[in-house]
């Protein structure tokens, strides 16, 4: 070998090595690559697209991203990594490592001290006796295991074990839910016009007389459900049970999309997919920063509308906000955008925490604005009264 | 042969496709790696006439599938002519049943869709199959089945080879999410509106008679409506008609017709609801406001 071939297989694994680590970062920043992007990454530099810096970043660019969210990091990202613009690398690479911005999300796990706090909110409740056990008849599996949590109101638990049980329970219920949904929808389908010609296809074995009659199917799409969880702190205490609630509604679930929103608006969807919940409340908590503050309902909707809505809602969705509905900014553009989001979708459930108290009517001027537009408005602070979603769910 | 981005870019331009950098980088790529090409962006920037410039440019044929709802096999990649195979069995009774199947099942008797149009061109046309997020999940799995192998198994006939591996683009507008899957078997290009410059371009090389001046009015114009709070935002389309409508009418200068600007931004604002948050007044600000 001689020094020059040498020299040359020195330089080309020190761009190799290179090259590895820029598809670790992308990795690390949620970018879907996988080998052969890599083998396509050594072919584009070969090619002679490495002689100048930004040809290689709009050639990475397209290969690297899959998603829009991608397209508009992927600068950076480059810049960072190649360009070495350290000040921004710092900020832009390391977007994992911030965890404790969002303290009420971050306590969610583990929080029962919150519970024992004094909320503004919490004179409305009555001085509730203890929790009665009374119930155990015949009950969807979803919450078969924890009876006697059905019909605790999810701020009156303290115990731990007990908020895990519930937050399980949560999760069993979401499950049941999905798989229900789904069947019942399959069962439905039935032809109704004649499809001409895979009839005549259908008849070719007998010579062409249409014996055997072929008709266009009805294909339904299965219900998708489009949650928009309240993180402010008047709901903090409800947050835990909704979030795990949410992770069980969308795990291997196709349809589903969540949104976490307080004074601003978060997709938390790819967040909630991960498997293992506690991690998914770790990333859920970098996304959500600023959670436990005020709410902006409003604006956080008229954000749904404008750049989220058209893709995630189609002919059969239900949305479903859980909120309290006080709402820190302008009711009257909560109005306004409750009535564009009832004009796409098929329904608008919004489940309010507080309903289950006694003595609650919605005088907050939030969903003072917003009941107009709501087909069904109704309480969820126990486990039995998430469970009577479900047959709502499955009429529509 | 092999183009080099700038050629690319120069022959986009002579099709009259005015491109930014990077899309010509993202054709050159394509032809390098031999990917597909996934272009999204809103309704209206110009997403299907990239594949109609990329055909021009490699001068060979577009050959279209429209993707919809309930889109399935048979009118994406091929079908027998039923109709004409059953007056053939009629019109051959007594003849032996393995003449009369080699005489059904021949090319004579099969329609060609776009796809296997697409896999059996002798010069590598470009495919362009326009908004799959509309087609269902099931017809995106055959696709990338399709994709990866450029192979297609007809029971009767055997298996059709691809002669030449088609310039595939791939368009979304996002009203469904597509697979990760799909996703990655391409390359990736987010179309947006236009810059102020590069639409002025546009809309010089597209409407005759337009010139510097009121293409770069016009431009600007249409930027500043696009940042209004609007239902349906113009896009490169709506901008050429609003041009021409302008050219038409014999405008030189915005400013000097503010009421036939008002009057024809009807070609900009498609819903009752723009139309009412577009008064006059609102009008008159934006105009204010381009030089």
């Amino acid at each position: 070998m001689s020094a020059a071939v040498a020299e040359l297989d020195a330089v080309s694994a020190r761009v190799a090595a290179k090259l590895g680590g820029f598809l670790a970062t992308l990795r690390d920043n949620h970018f879907a690559v996988g080998l052969r992007e890599g083998q396509n990454a050594a072919r584009i530099m070969a090619a002679g697209y490495a002689a100048r810096p930004p040809r290689l970043r709009a050639a990475f660019k397209h290969l690297f991203c899959t998603r829009k969210g991608d397209w508009e990091k992927f600068d950076g990202l480059f810049d960072a990594y190649w360009l070495g613009e350290r000040v921004r690398s710092r900020s832009l690479v390391t977007n994992a490592a911030q965890p404790q911005n969002s303290p009420s999300l971050k306590s969610l796990q583990d929080s029962p001290k919150g519970a024992g706090e004094q909320m503004a909110t919490d004179q409305l409740a009555r001085p509730e006796d203890a929790p009665s056990n009374r119930s155990g008849e015949g009950r969807a599996e979803g919450a078969s295991q924890a009876e006697c949590l059905d019909e605790i109101d999810f701020r009156k638990l303290i115990d731990p074990a007990q908020i895990e049980e519930a937050h399980a329970a949560a999760v069993r219920l979401a499950r049941a839910m999905r798989t229900r949904l789904t069947r019942r929808d399959l069962a439905r389908r039935r032809g109704r016009a004649l499809h001409l010609r895979r009839t005549i296809h259908a008849n070719v074995s007998h010579g062409g007389a249409p014996i055997a009659l072929v008709r266009r199917k009805r294909k339904l799409k299965p219900l998708r459900l489009v949650i928009l969880l309240d993180a402010s702190g008047s709901m903090s205490l409800y947050t835990g049970v909704f979030v795990r609630f949410i992770h069980g509604c969308l795990d291997e679930f196709r349809e589903a999309d969540a949104f976490l929103f307080h004074t601003r608006l978060a997709h938390v969807s790819d967040a909630m997919r991960e498997k293992n919940a506690a991690r998914a409340l770790d990333r859920l908590s970098v996304m959500a920063q600023g959670a436990g503050g005020g709410t902006r309902i409003g604006e956080s909707l008229a954000t749904f509308n404008r750049w989220h809505a058209r893709r995630v809602i189609h002919s059969r969705t239900c949305v479903m906000i859980v909120s309290d509905g006080y709402e820190t900014g302008d009711a009257a553009l909560l109005a306004r955008e409750m009535a564009q989001l009832s004009r796409r979708c098929r329904r608008i459930v919004w489940l309010n925490p507080m309903m289950g108290w006694e003595g609650y009517a919605p005088e907050a001027r939030g969903i003072r604005a917003a009941l107009p537009y709501i087909d069904l408005y109704a309480p969820a602070h126990t486990l039995k009264s998430l469970e009577a979603l479900e047959s709502y769910l499955a009429r529509l | 042969m092999s183009l080099s981005q700038e050629e690319i870019a120069e022959r986009l331009g002579q099709a009259g496709y005015i491109a930014d950098r990077e899309l010509a980088t993202a054709l050159a790529l394509m032809e390098l790696l031999k990917r597909p090409l996934l272009l999204e962006g809103e309704a209206g920037v110009g997403k299907t006439e990239v594949a109609r410039a990329l055909a021009a440019v490699h001068e060979t044929r577009l050959i279209r599938l429209q993707c919809y709802e309930g889109l399935d096999q048979s009118a994406a990649l091929y079908e027998w002519n039923y109709q004409r195979q059953l007056l053939a069995i009629q019109s051959s009774l007594g003849k032996g049943a393995s003449d009369i199947e080699d005489q059904i099942f021949s090319e004579k008797y099969l329609l060609e869709r776009p796809l296997l149009a697409a896999i059996r061109q002798e010069k590598a046309p470009v495919l362009l199959i326009d908004e799959v997020d509309r087609a269902d999940e099931e017809f995106e799995a055959f696709l990338l089945e399709l994709l990866s192998d450029f192979q297609v198994s007809i029971p009767e006939l055997g298996t059709i080879t691809a002669m030449s591996i088609p310039y595939v683009v791939l368009t979304s507008n996002a009203t469904r999410e597509l697979s990760d899957a799909l996703r990655r078997r391409c390359l990736y290009h987010y179309v947006d509106y236009p810059d102020v410059e590069r639409e002025t371009r546009i809309i010089m090389a597209r409407v005759p008679g337009a010139g510097a001046s009121l293409s770069l009015q016009i431009a600007r114009m249409v930027e500043a409506v696009r940042k209004e709070d609007l239902r349906k935002v113009p896009g490169i389309a709506e901008t050429l008609d609003w041009a021409a409508a302008l050219v038409g009418l014999d405008v030189r200068d915005l400013h000097d017709a503010p009421e036939t600007v008002h009057e024809t931004l009807m070609c900009l604002i498609k819903t009752r609801e723009d139309k009412a948050r577009m008064p006059r007044e609102v009008t008159e600000r934006l105009l204010r406001n381009v030089a």
